[in-house]
């Protein structure tokens, strides 16, 4: 009972400090260490709230909860579904709801998983098979190809075989050569450092829970951090204010043959977070070492207690 | 081998929308006639293109006529929307510059894709 709730409390510690970094300024100045605490997060509280489901609902083996889940197997390998501690009435009906719960949970997170995962394979299968019949190669960078298109993007199509980025005319038309490098260094970021993946698991959260606003607001926040690590890694080569200048340029571009009336039908609620990255990448503000260093001792104490947890026999 | 074959698929829709009309294997062949292609060739890579839904298919008499399922226009802007995280689902993965555009150009693409799709739609009926 101990570890569940001690579980308990690390769970609940997980959302309270989810809610702190969402609202805290240091993460724009270290984005990469950010990074790695919202994942430290994530990870450490569905561990920790299913491991509290299971240490409670395996009390009557008095194990704790790896070890409760072997005595569990043994039981059922042994009795078949009337379990030992079943018959001897040590198992309580919150019991046996908590163990169905932690069930649940893992299943629905995993399910979130699967989806999110086929959902992306499928996308980015079609959109490459489009991209080869109606894209064509820039005549000067290899490996990027050039959509036909009016508004400005550029974007990334990652894979382990064939990552792509892809550049539209209309991005072509107002970025100058420096700023369409500075763009691509952007892009390339992504594409090596496998920013999709980061994402994945924050994206099958918010599928696993549609309904709880929380859930996207962590997503989109994760989000915008792996936008401003690829705009650190492009500005190692690159000038900050090319960068930014490409940035307000995307956000302005093609807004002249807009038919009158047309005006915000969609809110852009984006706005903001390309202004935090403009803002950031004009005045670079830099996490302290020490602050960095105190993040990721905190993620990796974190985890190691949340797995510790689940090895206790209490 | 697949780069010859994706040169192939590219080449087959650019003849398939310049025509107006549906056309069939032996069109499509003799359009790209300067390739000097196998029948069969050409009928792998329109069946192809239909399993990945960019063209579609339908019989006449003994033979199948083929025309792409949408304009390039309209599956330029599909990918647009996509890439602009403007579709239903924003985590596509594909990671965009700038994942959004000002509201009303997005919404030009979206009418754009919009009207498309129902000319499509109603050719079809």
């Amino acid at each position: 009972m101990v570890v569940a709730a001690l579980l308990t409390t690390i769970a609940g510690g997980c959302l309270l400090a989810a809610r702190r970094l969402l609202r805290a300024q240091w993460p724009s100045r270290g984005p990469h260490v950010a990074v790695v605490a919202w994942q430290a997060l994530g990870l450490a509280w569905g561990i920790s709230t299913i491991g509290a489901l299971l240490a409670f609902g395996l009390a009557p083996y008095g194990q704790g909860v790896l070890h409760g889940l072997t005595a569990l197997a043994q039981d059922a390998a042994a009795n078949g579904l009337r379990l030992d501690v079943l018959s001897e009435g040590r198992f309580a009906a919150t019991q046996v709801a908590a163990l169905v719960a932690a069930v649940g949970l893992t299943l629905v997170l995993l399910w979130g998983l699967a989806i999110s995962f086929i959902q992306v394979v499928r996308t980015r299968r079609r959109h490459r098979a489009l991209l080869e019949l109606v894209a064509h190669d820039h005549p000067e960078l290899p490996g990027t190809r050039v959509l036909d298109h009016p508004a400005a993007a550029a974007y990334c199509l990652p894979g382990v075989l064939n990552p792509q980025i892809v550049i539209s005319a209309g991005a072509l038309e107002v970025l100058d050569r420096r700023e369409l490098a500075a763009v691509l260094a952007h892009e390339h970021a992504h594409l090596r450092q496998r920013h999709d993946l980061v994402l994945l698991p924050f994206s099958s959260l918010k599928r696993a829970f549609p309904r709880i606003r929380f859930m996207e607001r962590c997503y989109n926040a994760v989000a915008l951090l792996i936008e401003m690590c690829a705009d650190d890694h492009a500005r190692r080569h690159h000038s900050p204010r090319e960068l930014a200048t490409a940035l307000v340029r995307f956000g302005t571009a093609g807004g002249t043959t807009v038919p009158a009336g047309a005006m915000a039908v969609i809110p852009n609620e984006q706005q903001p977070e390309v202004l935090a990255r403009v803002s950031r990448l004009l005045n670079p503000v830099e996490l302290s070492r020490r602050a960095s260093a105190t993040v990721l001792t905190g993620s990796a104490s974190l985890m190691a207690a949340t797995l510790t947890l689940w090895h206790l026999p209490l | 081998m697949k780069t010859r074959l994706g040169d192939l698929e590219r080449a087959v829709m650019d003849v398939l929308w310049e025509q107006t009309e549906p056309m069939t294997v032996r069109e499509v062949g003799r359009a790209l006639a300067d390739r000097d292609l196998a029948h069969t060739t050409v009928m792998t890579v329109l069946d192809r293109l239909a399993k990945k839904g960019v063209v579609r298919r339908t019989r006449d008499g003994r033979a199948w006529r083929y025309r792409p399922a949408a304009s390039r226009e309209t599956f330029i802007s599909e990918m647009m929307l996509d890439a602009l995280g403007q579709t239903g689902d924003r985590d596509a993965a594909l990671a965009a510059f700038v994942r959004s555009m000002s509201g009303p150009e997005a919404e030009v693409l979206r009418r754009l894709l919009a009207e498309n799709h129902g000319e499509t739609g109603r050719s079809r009926m």
